[in-house]
């Protein structure tokens, strides 16, 4: 089996690109947190990287099909693990997320993801019919909803929803019958309020709120927006240089190097800089695509393409929200923002799709 | 699409190996790199929007975020005594501005709550600012003297999201020495009224600047007022300054030294106390004003921030009018201090001479009507005239002269006019005469009005600085030097009197004699070893119709005066006393009496050598700094 397999079919594009958007990423942890209690970050960030590439390495190594065959095993241990979480987690900001081993603070929802990735390209690729049945929807958006709602009591609405790209995308590829979609559409219509007034909670509708008009609450989630705007416009054509921005320096930006980091980097490196980072997104995202396409089969490309969609959804809202075209919802930019769990995970990731890659040619 | 793509999907999988095969979705994952594009799109016209359509709104609001101007307040000059000791000192405290390139209007009522203080004034107050049109930079001041409270408030409210337009400033505030010390001739400094803005006067101020508004502080304001300097600095989102942009030092006002004596100063603040009055004591040769004083008084550290309203109105509500400067405003009749002058102008125009006597029953008739003397003096000449203090001796003199050659003298020793001293506000008096007469009641001077002049009442008025300075101009022989304040003032040339010497040797002997001579009047001002001259004067309130309504006519006690000088060759100082209501002049000698022995006192210590001792903080006379004590532990 692994005889085939060679250095030169490793994705040595998509890599670069990794390491592209990386290094501008630890540079805006840099300038962002200069003077700052985390001004350690962006060493860590760098460290974090490296142990990103092992991780890769490991994500590349293991066949991609006995890890689909564990499916189950992982998911079972996500959900143990998230249960966990509420016994023995830390809550920080009112939210109990991260787990600590060894000294480290773990986010398991990150891994979570990670997990429903495989386990919808096993569920979906195993489906016999040549159209998804309903009931098969029904069970599988029942696997991927057990762990979802445990994030959102977290409560984590933000990676919660993370978790619909990826089952939609997979449920689209797999075939849906269009009646199907109109009804859920018509269901979620229907349920949107009554979850607006009863799951969501306080602070959760305020950002919904500020999303829909920032000036309505300018001292909370509302700030957030009116200072990112503030921030990416200053930005303007050619940005302020790195370290000269105002609102990242002044510390005006929220979380400038988790959440709001685009912002920063909007501001010191303007609309050129924000152009060639969404370009390396792009070509970032239009490779893992080409590697779906090119899959053996159907559990790799659904593999590839489940994490194109997490992807695509976390730049997407992350970013959409930096420039206030979409709500606060508190999720980070893959690959930029500071952050352990979520490179780690991000790596595995990007190495499933390595993997999916160098296991493409059938023999 | 999702529809026709499923459609298609279906017709072309009918065998499971094509069912295996990852091509299936090709179309489906065409349509994914489709949302991709629009994905992108839909985020670059984002960035578009706000970086490139207009960004310098953007680029204006980031400034408005974190640029704050931050007045630096030059701090006033000391006001220093003769000796250099410091009268009018700072202190460091916070004051509270607005800054106004961040301010919200919305912010005011929290921040009126939080602070405790007029919501309705401090609108009142932001938009006067305004509507002044002064410069965005120039932050308002909202609160003196911030608490450690306070300024924990303010520490836990400046930050980006809350109140950034607070700022807190460090300043140098005025203070004065206690019990209104020296209160009148220093005045007090006050933030520039609105009022005062629209006169000339005044209208090269700015909005919120703190001016000398009385005494020396408003005389000298231009060399004691520093100039203000201004920082721009980048503010984080907690308000914490993060690098300066620009600093414009401020330069401090000059120090003022002033020809005050402290230790004379607080002497006579001490003689007067509890009574309304004034004393002035002047060095003759030169006109330096050696202590001035004014009782009641009032504390101008009141003012030293913007006075509260109410103290203000118990200020000026007080009937004793504690604002009222009697050293250089109060116009009285002289009383009998007047018959020195009476007796130079009788000699000088020769209506009296040595052999000059008339007899004292206790009275005499003029013009049909009996005029009272205090007593019964027998024969009396010029000087026994003065040392008794006779009337009737004086209603002669007067009698035989013209109101206008009595005039002639009054105005010759100063009276009539202000003396120009170096302070606002001082008040002239009146030398009545016919032009006066004419000019003020339309009427002509009958010559029964001479009578009443004689003695120092009718018309007549004059300050007590008028009248220390008279007389001081007699002690010396004839000449009157302006009396002023600070100690650099250029020596003005003396105004010389066209007087006979011996003619003023004479007063001054009958002046010697009033302290020193059994039967005197001043006996009370005697100071062994001190050859002091003087004269007593009681006065009745100077024609009640004048001042009816007015502040001296609260009462109906006559007024009590003593005017002394000393040494009687070569006289250093004369002083002039009035104790209002003090119903004889009597009364206050004693008062001049400590003055001068405080004078003499100082000059016979300076005089031995002086033990080499521990130096002894001369600035006893100051109120410890009331710095906030907490201020590091709130403002870490």
């Amino acid at each position: 089996m692994p005889g085939h397999r060679s250095i030169r079919d490793f994705d040595w594009l998509m890599l670069v690109l990794v390491c592209a958007i990386c290094a501008l990423g630890v540079l805006q942890i840099f300038s962002a947190t200069r003077d700052t209690r985390f001004a350690e970050a962006w060493w860590k960030q760098a460290i974090w990287i490296l142990g990103g590439f092992l991780a890769l390495w490991i994500g590349t190594l293991i066949d991609y099909h006995t890890l689909l065959a564990q499916a189950y095993v992982f998911y079972g241990l996500s959900i143990v693990t998230l249960a966990a979480t509420f016994a023995i987690g830390m809550t920080v900001f009112g939210s109990r997320r991260w787990i600590g081993v060894a000294g480290y603070t773990i986010q398991v929802s990150e891994f979570v993801k990670l997990v429903v990735v495989l386990l919808v390209a096993r569920y979906l690729s195993e489906l016999k019919g040549e159209q998804l049945e309903l009931r098969d929807l029904l069970k599988l958006a029942g696997l991927v909803g057990l762990p979802m709602v445990m994030v959102m009591i977290q409560p984590d609405l933000g990676t919660a929803l993370t978790f619909v790209p990826i089952l939609a995308v997979g449920v689209f590829l797999a075939g849906f019958r269009w009646q199907y979609a109109v009804a859920i559409l018509v269901i979620v219509a229907v349920a949107a309020p009554i979850g607006y007034w009863v799951v969501l909670k306080d602070y959760q509708r305020t950002r919904v709120v500020s999303f829909l008009d920032p000036n309505q609450d300018p001292k909370g989630s509302g700030y957030q927006v009116i200072q990112s705007k503030i921030a990416v416009g200053s930005g303007a054509l050619w940005g302020r240089g790195v370290t000269k921005g105002t609102q990242t320096q002044g510390r005006f930006l929220p979380v400038s190097q988790k959440d709001f980091i685009f912002s920063a980097f909007a501001e010191e490196h303007g609309f050129v800089g924000v152009v060639v980072a969404l370009g390396l997104y792009f070509l970032l995202l239009m490779q893992i695509v080409q590697n779906a396409q090119t899959a053996s089969d159907k559990a790799g490309m659904f593999i590839c393409m489940g994490v194109a969609a997490l992807l695509l959804f976390h730049v997407l809202v992350n970013v959409g929200m930096v420039v206030g075209r979409m709500p606060v919802t508190g999720i980070p930019l893959p690959l930029m923002s500071s952050g352990g769990s979520n490179i780690v995970a991000m790596f595995l990731m990007l190495g499933l799709v390595n993997n999916v890659r160098l296991r493409r040619f059938v023999n | 699409m999702k529809l026709h793509l499923g459609r298609e999907d279906e017709s072309a999988s009918s065998n499971q190996l094509l069912r295996d095969d990852p091509k299936f979705a090709a179309p489906k994952i065409a349509f994914f790199q489709y949302i991709t594009v629009a994905v992108f799109l839909f985020l670059v016209t984002g960035f578009w929007d706000l970086q490139i359509r207009n960004p310098e709104v953007y680029q204006e609001r980031a400034l408005e975020n974190s640029v704050k101007s931050i007045p630096v307040l030059a701090p006033r000059g000391k006001i220093l005594d003769r000796d250099g000791r410091v009268i009018v000192d700072n202190h460091s405290s916070f004051s509270l501005y607005l800054s106004r390139e961040n301010l919200k209007m919305e912010h005011l009522r929290p921040i009126a709550e939080g602070l405790n203080l007029d919501y309705d004034g401090l609108v009142a107050r932001v938009r006067r600012f305004q509507s002044r049109g002064a410069p965005q930079y120039e932050p308002i001041a909202i609160k003196e003297e911030l608490t450690p409270g306070e300024l924990a408030f303010v520490d836990s409210h400046k930050d980006a999201s809350t109140f950034p337009e607070l700022e807190v400033v460090r300043v140098q505030h005025r203070l004065y020495p206690r019990d209104g010390l020296a209160a009148h001739a220093i005045g007090y400094v006050g933030e520039v009224s609105e009022a005062e803005l629209n006169t000339p006067e005044f209208a090269h101020f700015h909005q919120g600047d703190v001016i000398g508004k009385d005494g020396i502080e408003r005389e000298y304001n231009d060399q004691l007022m520093g100039v203000d300097g201004q920082r721009r600095v980048e503010v984080d989102s907690f308000g914490n300054e993060r690098h300066v942009l620009d600093d414009k030092e401020a330069i401090p006002g000059k120090n003022l030294q002033l020809t005050i004596d402290l230790d004379l100063q607080a002497v006579a603040e001490l003689t007067l106390e509890n009574r309304r009055g004034a004393v002035v004591a002047l060095d003759p040769r030169t006109g330096e004003v050696l202590a001035m004083v004014s009782r009641p008084a009032f504390d101008p550290n009141l003012f030293a921030g913007r006075i509260r309203s109410k103290d203000w109105k118990d200020l000026l509500d007080n009937p004793d009018h504690p604002l009222l400067n009697r050293a250089i405003q109060a116009q009285l009749a002289p009383g009998s201090t007047f018959k020195p002058i009476m007796a130079l102008a009788g000699l000088e125009t020769g209506v009296i001479n040595d052999n000059f006597h008339i007899s004292c029953p206790g009275g005499a008739s003029f013009y049909g009507r009996f005029f009272k003397c205090w007593g019964k003096h027998g024969t009396v000449g010029v000087h026994e005239g003065l040392v008794h203090s006779c009337d009737t001796f004086f209603y002669n003199v007067a009698n035989r002269m013209d109101i206008d050659d009595i005039a002639h003298y009054a105005e010759m020793v100063g009276y009539g006019h202000k003396t120009g001293i170096d302070l606002p506000h001082e008040a002239e008096g009146v030398v009545p005469s016919r032009k006066w007469k004419i000019r003020n009641f339309r009427e002509k001077w009958y010559p029964g009005e001479n009578i009443s002049v004689g003695i120092g009442q009718g018309a007549t008025t004059v300050t007590p600085l008028q009248m220390a300075a008279a007389i001081g101009g007699i002690a010396i022989g004839g000449m009157w030097f302006q009396p002023h304040m600070i100690a650099e003032a250029h020596l003005l040339p003396a105004r010389r009197g066209e007087v006979n010497l011996e003619n003023i040797r004479k007063v001054i002997d009958g002046m010697y004699g009033v302290v020193n001579e059994g039967g005197g009047t001043g006996g009370r001002a005697r100071l062994p070893g001190i050859e002091v001259c003087g004269k007593t004067g009681t006065a009745q309130l100077a024609s009640n119709d004048l001042l009816k309504g007015t502040a001296y006519g609260l009462t109906h006690k006559d007024n009590a005066w003593f005017v002394g000088f000393a040494p009687r060759e070569n006289p250093e100082i004369v002083v002039a006393a009035l104790f209002e209501s003090g119903e004889h002049g009597q009364l206050a000698a004693p008062i001049v009496r400590d003055v001068l022995k405080a004078y003499f006192d100082k000059k016979a210590r300076l005089a031995q050598p002086q033990p080499q001792i521990a130096r002894v903080p001369t600035n006893l006379l100051q109120a410890p700094p009331p710095l906030p004590a907490s201020v590091a532990a709130v403002n870490p």
